[in-house]
């Protein structure tokens, strides 16, 4: 059976009977906060604490002094040498081997090994990275790759996510992500399994 | 929606409560979350300070919420999402299988949502010959069981690994008898990576939506919704009215303490912000849905309510969620605030929920949107009284406690009465099936006097 109605006719009763409801009764409130910055805690070292909770989330963290360090240290990963199709979004990092411009569904990256992706900046007190949506072709690459690296200046930190989203004003991209981690699951009595359906290990690179 | 009959919480409970291996177990598990949550709440200096500011978000969002949903809806259609709005599960459900029947889609994946749950979709598209993928992995667990989720933030947190094992055996072929949670994990990991390929639309929930950039936050652990919303070319994401935030800002507050109570980590893994449609060959729907939601507005006492971000930490506190598990509740939400919003949907149906509870005031203590939950919860046990909703035996025992509190004379009386009696009855007189309260426990000792007694002798 399948129920006589347009989308348009639908909608209009539904959103009409919600907000009589919620005109129906006058609510007073005090208004809208301010976030006082002196109450928020920053610390003294954002890079040492971010790397700290990074690590605390199941993240691995190296410093290199210079891009292509970042191959030479991926290179010593077992799964990154053996793998087939890295895509590099960071080509001064990593040299892809998987050629994303003739790409049109996203279905097509079901095999993608390795994604090597453009943090914005990090988060000292979760350990979190932005990922601004325009740095990505298609999004899923972020979370359909089996393995994913993030390539980040180590000057682009902030102390809390009120920094943060100062940082990221609006409106900003269609999409964009914090990632802190790789992907992680403890539903299975509460273990820990690292490697969901996203990214089985998550490797930050700290670049000056 | 399947309707089900009147619970009574205990008896529900009951077969949970009295597997002596079970109760304590699950007791331990959700401790253990319990504890990780207090970690991260004292690694936060301004944590008490981040809870008012979230109330004070909330309390404004909940007063104008109808300027800001209208508000989101310019917003959102302005970067290209459709927004629908609901007024209960059904004209939900239907909107929903409306987008689905449009791009003829038979097999969609979902992420987790309670709002989905609540409005029984899952039953309702399957009716019309949809196949349901519930990609969060406790929530599979269950789908493939054919459970419902017994906690909002581990929905499979009543299910021990080797019954998890059994399941994965039956359905994904693991091998017999394996319980490693690793290789459970890796198994659905192969198994849903299958579906998330074939999905032909993506179902989320919402975590935040705000109303200034008319977009929407959702937080997963494991990618599954980025990966359910990124694959498809239709993303249709369900959220209830309550849902909103007024300033992209507010997301800070929020997910500072979302994570933290939940599961007592920093952050979520994935905290994905969408704003309109993937690119210009995709659709991203947005449904609205009130359900109840504005009519639990218009309570002075229960209004609160809807400041609930579906932590899940006051489950995890409570003793008594801890020791029968989430179905004794028989509601899509458990625990304490479940027992609030139960009854403000179905007061007969749900009237003994208010009274699983030993009013310790652990849950209002954890709760980061500072509900007050055990206040709550004893205003319902006042309003079902006034409803004549509770049972004869507690109508008349609660009348017969209020006459001897009221008559000193009376109350000395019974106080004799009872030092006497204990002294002088047979076991057997009281342990019987009739008396409940004697089942577990022993009757105390008599003291030797009253206190009356005592305070006259010794401080006159």
């Amino acid at each position: 059976m399948t129920p006589q109605l347009t989308s348009q006719a639908a909608d209009t009763t539904g959103r009409q009977a919600i907000l009589d409801r919620l005109t129906l009764r006058p609510v007073r409130s005090a208004g809208l906060p301010t976030v006082d910055a002196s109450k928020l805690t920053s610390f003294e070292e954002p890079l040492a604490k971010f790397t700290e909770m990074l690590q605390s989330v199941g993240g691995e963290v190296h410093l290199v002094d210079q891009p292509d360090q970042v191959t030479e240290i991926l290179n010593q990963i077992e799964v990154f040498s053996n793998a087939q199709r890295v895509v590099s979004l960071v080509p001064e990092a990593v040299k892809g081997s998987f050629d994303l411009s003739k790409i049109h569904d996203p279905h097509d990256l079901a095999a993608v090994d390795w994604t090597i992706a453009k943090g914005e900046f990090g988060v000292a007190e979760n350990g979190a990275i932005w990922i601004d949506g325009s740095t990505l072709p298609h999004r899923v690459l972020l979370f359909i790759a089996q393995y994913l690296a993030i390539v980040l200046s180590r000057r682009e930190m902030v102390h809390h996510m009120h920094e943060g989203y100062a940082r990221l004003g609006t409106p900003i991209s269609r999409f964009g992500v914090f990632v802190a981690g790789p992907s992680k699951t403890a539903d299975i009595e509460q273990s820990l399994v690292l490697g969901a359906h996203g990214c089985r290990a998550l490797q930050v690179f700290l670049t000056p | 929606m399947n309707m089900l009959p009147i619970v009574d919480h205990p008896a529900a409970a009951r077969p949970f409560v009295t597997n002596p291996d079970r109760a304590p177990w699950h007791d331990k598990a959700l401790w253990f979350v319990r504890s990780k949550r207090d970690k991260q709440a004292s690694s936060v200096p301004e944590w008490e300070y981040l809870r008012s500011l979230a109330s004070q978000i909330k309390t404004a969002t909940i007063a104008n919420l109808g300027d800001y949903l209208t508000e989101f809806e310019r917003n959102a259609t302005a970067l290209g999402a459709v927004v629908h709005w609901a007024a209960d599960a059904e004209e939900h459900n239907r909107i929903v299988l409306k987008i689905l029947r449009d791009h003829d889609t038979h097999r969609i994946v979902k992420s987790k949502s309670m709002l989905t749950e609540e409005c029984g979709l899952n039953p309702f598209l399957e009716a019309n010959g949809i196949d349901v993928v519930d990609t969060d992995l406790g929530e599979r667990i269950v789908q493939l069981r054919h459970e419902t989720p017994s906690h909002i933030v581990l929905p499979a947190i009543h299910l021990k690994k080797e019954e998890v094992g059994e399941t994965f055996h039956e359905h994904l072929g693991t091998d017999e008898g394996a319980a490693d949670p690793k290789y459970l994990t890796e198994a659905a990991r192969g198994h849903l990576r299958d579906k998330f390929l074939a999905g032909e639309v993506g179902i989320t929930g919402v975590n935040f939506a705000i109303a200034e950039t008319g977009g929407f936050v959702v937080c997963t652990n494991e990618g599954n919704a980025d990966l359910g919303a990124s694959l498809p070319n239709v993303h249709i994401a369900c959220m209830g009215i309550e849902k909103l935030v007024p300033r992209f800002e507010d997301l800070a507050v929020f997910l500072r303490l979302l994570a933290r109570s939940a599961t007592g980590q920093p952050i979520t893994t994935y905290t994905s912000h969408f704003h309109g449609p993937r690119d210009s060959h995709s659709e991203l729907h947005i449904v609205l849905v009130d359900n109840g939601r504005s009519r639990l507005r218009q309570s002075d006492a229960f209004r609160d309510a809807l400041h609930c971000i579906r932590c899940g930490a006051c489950m995890n506190t409570c003793p008594v969620y801890r020791r029968s598990g989430g179905h004794s509740y028989r509601a899509t939400i458990p625990g304490p605030i479940g027992s609030v919003l139960s009854p403000t949907r179905d007061s007969s149906k749900h009237k003994s929920l208010p009274f699983a509870c030993s009013l310790c005031g652990s849950c209002t203590d954890v709760c980061p949107v500072k509900i007050p939950l055990h206040h709550q919860l004893l205003a319902w046990r006042k309003e079902i009284g006034n409803l004549k909703l509770l049972s004869y035996d507690k109508r008349i025992s609660m009348k017969m406690a209020s006459l001897l509190f009221r008559s000193a004379r009376l109350f000395s009386f019974a106080g004799w009465v009872g030092r006497a009696s204990l002294k002088v009855l047979p076991h057997w007189a009281t342990h019987h099936r009739l008396n409940t309260w004697t089942i577990a426990r022993e009757l105390p000792e008599p003291p030797k006097e009253s206190f009356r007694h005592w305070y006259a002798k010794n401080r006159k």
